[in-house]
């Protein structure tokens, strides 16, 4: 299990290269040149002349990758002058590391860009997380132990509403009536889990429902079908057979085997949230990741592209190593291979 | 159309030569239908025997007969949602089919215990074979320990003859052998001394040299225990080795019931003929092909009318005014214990078997 994990935690660092890579080649390496697009209106050859030395994109593009992994390491400077530095150091910035870029636009390190906005995001997307994953699980395994009676209906046909409403509606929903109409719960807005849990919590709950309805309501469907086929499964007849409370054989010999895809399917998803948490954000105008790559796509803000690419890359890259270790533990079959 | 078995068939051959007092399992007209969307598929349909204490029946059929079903159905393993079963289930004088669902949940693995074929599917893929069996012992026994529990287990599985029980225990059923695994789950049927054990297909998924050994293992434990036996198997040489009675059962209900013997060397049913011709035999010189009975099983929803088999039967003919077709035949005795659902006449029976049957035997 130990060497297991050490071969994955490789193959994890191997994977993250090449995807930062790629990314780095495909904006900084595109045919456009990535200098011209750091100013929009009013630009002058000297502009962007100065930009493309400040940003390094006067230098091959192999020693700018080099430069990039490099940052994430130790501190980096923009422009990397030693020269200018010791002339005038009040005319280069220094980033320090991890350092995922420079962002001219914003005048900031990337990675204090990132900083702010990861928290909100990965507060959203936990909160949707663990409301999805509860109450889709519940809610499926309910319908599954009532199959075609009222109460399964209900939750399949509820949840096929929720499958297919956008989550900006449901969003909007949300916050035109619960929030402003009705006020039923606080607008939305965002307190840091550092200035208590019942406050983050509450800033965050809106969004993270709206976040894991579409996921919730796949998953009353997903933990349905699966605990429909592990329910009739020739050890369930077993259990019974032995003389097993019913309830008892749904926990431990039922979910317990319907966990293991469901597991899976989460991890994968958790992975995803990226692309939810975009619109949630939008709609609650929380300042997250999600907004954050908005903003720097309609600006053409490279750096930070790359940056939130890899970083969401990373998380996808973590979800699925932790969902094959979870994997082993769960699924003994698994473990000996 | 109703079953018309008499009270002459309600108690089967052992049970009369022991005398007046019910047996250890008294199944009487048990009926077990289930609605679908197609129609009720009949799938028992009035079925009666008994088994005592220490005596083995061998239940035999094609797949779709009814004998897994049936074993089902003694149990209560059916949900009562999907199917309607209805007749008595006598069970050390208790009538399994008006007890409450909680007290058949303390009879099932404890009093009587079920041997499933396929043992892979049936046993938990995600628990080790020990974890399993110490569940069956404290279910019904939640005062012993873990750890007596799992003593308990090691025991078992040593009684079973697996090798190095204290390491298997620990093991999963994935990392046992087809063989060790149907040991294993015949060590957790017996984990409660279970006084009835019911084996559905006990030997199917093993080859031959196991099968024997399994076969040796449950008689022994019977000879132990003096548990009454439910053969269920459409392997008739498995039923000659094991079986006191033998129940052949076709499209839900009973067509032969008789002492082994009997049965195997002066069957009365035309059905029961067709199985003991098709048995391939290894002592005869390879001149003819194997002897299927023609035809398929009937469909529990459509069952033919009149006696289910006519279809397949050669010997329609043989009964005048076409009743083959119309009526249902009775159970009726054919010798001392033997009972028979055919139309023909004795005497035209027995002649048939003299003539047509026995050579080929």
């Amino acid at each position: 299990m130990f060497f297991y994990i050490i071969r994955r935690l490789i193959s994890v660092v191997v994977m993250l290269f090449i995807i930062s890579m790629t990314t780095f080649l495909v904006f900084f390496a595109s045919p456009v040149d990535p200098a011209s697009l750091t100013c929009a209106k009013n630009c002058t050859p000297a502009v962007i002349e100065g930009n493309r030395k400040l940003l390094g994109f006067d230098k091959p593009i192999t020693v700018q990758y080099a430069n990039f992994v490099k940052g994430l390491f130790v501190a980096r400077d923009f422009p990397d002058d030693p020269e200018q530095k010791a002339r005038a150091p009040q005319t280069v910035f220094t980033c320090a590391a991890p350092c995922l870029g420079y962002s001219q636009r914003q005048a900031k390190s990337v990675t204090e860009i990132i900083k702010d906005g990861l928290p909100i995001t990965a507060s959203i997307a936990l909160g949707a997380f663990v409301l999805w994953i509860t109450s889709g699980v519940f809610f499926g395994i309910i319908a599954a132990l009532n199959r075609g009676r009222w109460i399964d209906r209900l939750l399949v046909g509820v949840s096929l509403i929720g499958y297919s409403l956008p989550s900006f509606f449901i969003g909007q929903l949300l916050l035109v009536f619960i929030a402003i109409k009705w006020q039923l719960w606080p607008i939305p807005n965002f307190v840091p889990l550092s200035e208590g849990l019942w406050p983050w919590m509450q800033s965050i709950f809106l969004p993270s429902l709206t976040l894991a309805a579409i996921f919730g309501a796949s998953y009353v469907r997903l933990t349905r079908a699966y605990m429909l086929e592990t329910m009739s499964e020739d050890y369930i007849r077993t259990a019974r057979a032995k003389g097993v409370k019913e309830s008892v054989v749904v926990r431990r010999h039922g979910l317990r085997a319907a966990l293991t895809p469901i597991v899976t399917a989460a991890g994968l998803d958790l992975g995803g949230l990226l692309g939810g948490a975009i619109i949630s954000e939008q709609v609650f105008s929380f300042r997250g990741l999600g907004w954050t790559s908005i903003q720097a796509i309609t600006n053409t803000d490279l750096p930070v592209i790359v940056a939130v690419v890899v970083v969401a890359s990373f998380f996808i890259v973590i979800a699925n190593l932790v969902v094959d270790v979870l994997y082993g533990v769960i699924d003994p079959r698994v473990r000996m291979s | 159309m109703a079953d018309t078995s008499g009270a002459t068939v309600t108690t089967s051959p052992s049970a009369r030569a022991a005398g007046e007092r019910t047996a250890y399992l008294d199944v009487r007209d048990l009926k077990v239908h289930f609605p679908t969307d197609d129609g009720l598929v009949k799938a028992v349909d009035g079925l009666n025997f008994t088994v005592e204490r220490g005596k083995t029946i061998g239940i035999v059929g094609e797949s779709g007969s009814g004998k897994s079903v049936t074993s089902q159905g003694i149990l209560g393993l059916h949900r009562r949602t999907r199917a309607r079963a209805s007749g008595q289930i006598w069970l050390d004088g208790e009538d399994l089919m008006t007890v409450t669902d909680e007290r058949l949940r303390e009879l099932r693995g404890n009093k009587m215990a079920m041997i499933f074929q396929d043992p892979l599917s049936a046993l938990h893929p995600y628990y080790t074979i020990g974890s399993q069996i110490v569940e069956a012992i404290r279910v019904h026994h939640s005062d012993t320990s873990k750890s007596a529990a799992k003593a308990k287990a090691v025991d078992l599985l040593g009684l079973v003859g697996i090798p190095n029980p204290a390491r298997r225990v620990d093991q999963y059923p994935h990392e046992f052998s087809g063989g060790m695994r149907q040991r294993a789950m015949i060590a957790m049927a017996l984990a409660n001394d279970p006084s009835l054990l019911i084996a559905d297909e006990p030997t199917t998924a093993l080859d031959v040299t196991v099968q024997a050994q399994i076969l040796d293992l449950m008689r022994k434990l019977q000879a132990e225990f003096g548990s009454a036996i439910i053969m269920i198997t459409h392997d008739l040489g498995v039923v000659a080795e094991m079986a006191d009675d033998i129940l052949v059962m076709y499209g839900g209900k009973a067509v032969e019931h008789g002492p082994v013997n009997d049965v195997f060397y002066e069957p009365e049913h035309p059905y029961t003929w067709g199985l003991l011709t098709s048995m391939p035999r290894l002592d005869r010189a390879r001149l003819s092909r194997l002897n299927p009975v023609p035809g398929n099983p009937p469909s529990l929803i459509n069952v033919p009318s009149g006696c289910a088999f006519h279809p397949r039967c050669a010997f329609t003919g043989q009964v005048p005014a076409d009743a083959c077709r119309a009526a249902v035949p009775d159970l009726t005795a054919a010798g001392p214990g033997h009972l028979t659902r055919c139309h023909l006449e004795p005497a035209t029976r027995a002649e048939l078997f003299a003539s047509e049957i026995k050579p080929r035997l």
